[in-house]
């Protein structure tokens, strides 16, 4: 364990440690095509770096807090840093599709996420990404700031409101995932017990997933906080493959949203690498501190910074 | 009950190629920032000039830039910042091959409405990928 820490580390040290030697290099390259910067008072390399550091904490405490890293990521990167709204959406896209796909392949080959329940949902969460990006890049910045502010503002009020059901009762499943076959056995650890799962609703599930996937592609922020619900309480899947299941949907929903960014031109690499490898390194973190304590107070810092994000977001979104 | 307990057998494949798309985009996606970083290849935008677009709308950023959006990254592969665009597109593209792997499956095995469903997926990512679809910018 301690190796790996320290491989983590050490990785993160040589990033922190390229950011600076490349500064000096980098400065002294003189083939723009466009005019030279206005004077600022940082060097250019200063707010990746901070960038770097804010999404490996960000990665730290998305996993102790329960939530996914797009969602923290877009509001306070929004919010707090000079990038425009556009870019960070961009940005938030891809470090949520990295994070999905990282950890779809685990969850696929254990059986904790289900391909039969997440083919027909992707495929509606994923076009209605699509139709979400480029609503999203339409739109003005101010309009786009208000909406996501009140969004956020949303997922606070799921998190502090919305209950969970580790085997929520289907009594009987629907006709459409009948039809469909999305049923499914899994192993639970902690009881030892085969946990057979079926779902109903589907109808309803998967019109909400319209809107989730507008929302997805529109801000840039992932979507398992709405996934999650849907799965789990709407279609009654097991809260662990209602989890596994929308982290692995991420990779495909956001997918077909970070196609419409990137063919937009709303990526720049200088954002998105650092934020893809700091939350990244920053979730394997927070996986080793998850495993030997879960302070419950991250949970409530996680939603008290996204309180604050999102009043920020809805007030700059408002000129205020 | 322990074969239901094993995931099917085109979950295994898709979480196979997804596997191996997913570390092979991440690491090329560190080189390629290396390069970017180190000023290997010489970046289309220097970096210190980054400050005055990344604040900006993207639509004015491409204006100013000269920056064609869609597919056209592709010809500045010699510079350094577009270089990273390979890896960002590799890994949006590992879940079209990944459906793609699975379609001959639940084809040969019968399950011929999830196999129109993950040909018309790969049919909605490629449409999103094609660059077709173009925003007018606000």
């Amino acid at each position: 364990m301690f190796t790996r820490q320290l491989k983590v580390l050490s990785i993160a040290a040589i990033i922190i440690a390229a950011f600076l030697f490349a500064a000096p290099v980098l400065a002294s390259t003189d083939a723009s095509p466009v005019p030279a910067a206005a004077g600022s008072s940082m060097p250019w390399w200063a707010w990746p770096l901070i960038l770097f550091i804010v999404t490996f904490l960000l990665g730290i405490l998305a996993v102790l807090g329960g939530v996914g890293g797009g969602v923290l990521f877009v509001p306070i990167i929004g919010g707090f840093f000079p990038f425009h709204i556009d870019f960070v959406r961009g940005a938030g896209l891809l470090v949520a599709l990295a994070g999905a796909l990282a950890a779809g392949p685990g969850l696929l080959k254990k059986g904790m996420a289900d391909l039969r329940l997440a083919i027909p949902v992707a495929l509606i969460a994923s076009s209605c990404a699509i139709v979400g990006a480029m609503i999203g890049l339409a739109l003005p910045a101010n309009v786009v700031n208000m909406a996501l502010g009140g969004t956020i503002l949303g997922i606070v009020a799921i998190m502090l409101i919305a209950k969970k059901s580790e085997y929520p009762e289907v009594k009987k499943a629907d006709n459409l995932s009948t039809a469909l076959r999305i049923t499914g056995v899994y192993h639970e650890i902690s009881s030892g017990q085969d946990i057979n799962w079926k779902v109903h609703r589907t109808p309803q599930g998967l019109a909400t997933f319209i809107i989730i996937g507008v929302m997805a592609g529109m801000f840039g922020l992932g979507a398992g906080w709405a996934n999650v619900p849907v799965l789990n309480l709407m279609m009654g899947a097991p809260l662990k493959v209602s989890v596994a299941t929308s982290k692995f949907l991420l990779s495909i929903t956001d997918t077909s949203a970070a196609w419409i960014y990137v063919n937009n031109g709303a990526v720049l690499p200088m954002m998105v690498v650092p934020s893809i490898i700091g939350i990244m390194l920053g979730s394997i973190v927070g996986v080793r501190i998850l495993a030997k304590t879960k302070p419950a107070a991250v949970r409530y810092i996680v939603i008290a910074m996204l309180l604050f994000a999102g009043t920020r977001a809805l007030l700059k979104g408002l000129g205020i | 009950m322990a074969d239901k307990l094993k995931a099917t057998e085109e979950q295994l494949e898709y979480a196979k190629l997804l596997d191996i798309g997913m570390k092979i985009g991440l690491l090329v996606l560190i080189a390629t920032f290396f390069i970017y970083l180190t000023g290997i290849l010489t970046p289309y935008i220097p970096v210190r000039e980054l400050p005055n677009y990344w604040k900006l709308p993207v639509n004015e950023y491409l204006e100013i830039t000269g920056i064609h959006p869609g597919w056209s990254w592709l010809e500045k592969l010699g510079k350094g910042d577009f270089l990273n665009f390979l890896p960002i597109a590799f890994l949006a593209a590992v879940t079209i091959a990944c459906y793609l792997r699975i379609v001959p499956i639940l084809f040969r095995k019968k399950d011929s409405v999830y196999a129109v469903l993950a040909i018309i997926e790969v049919l909605v990512l490629v449409l999103a990928a094609s660059g077709v679809l173009k925003v007018g910018g606000h």
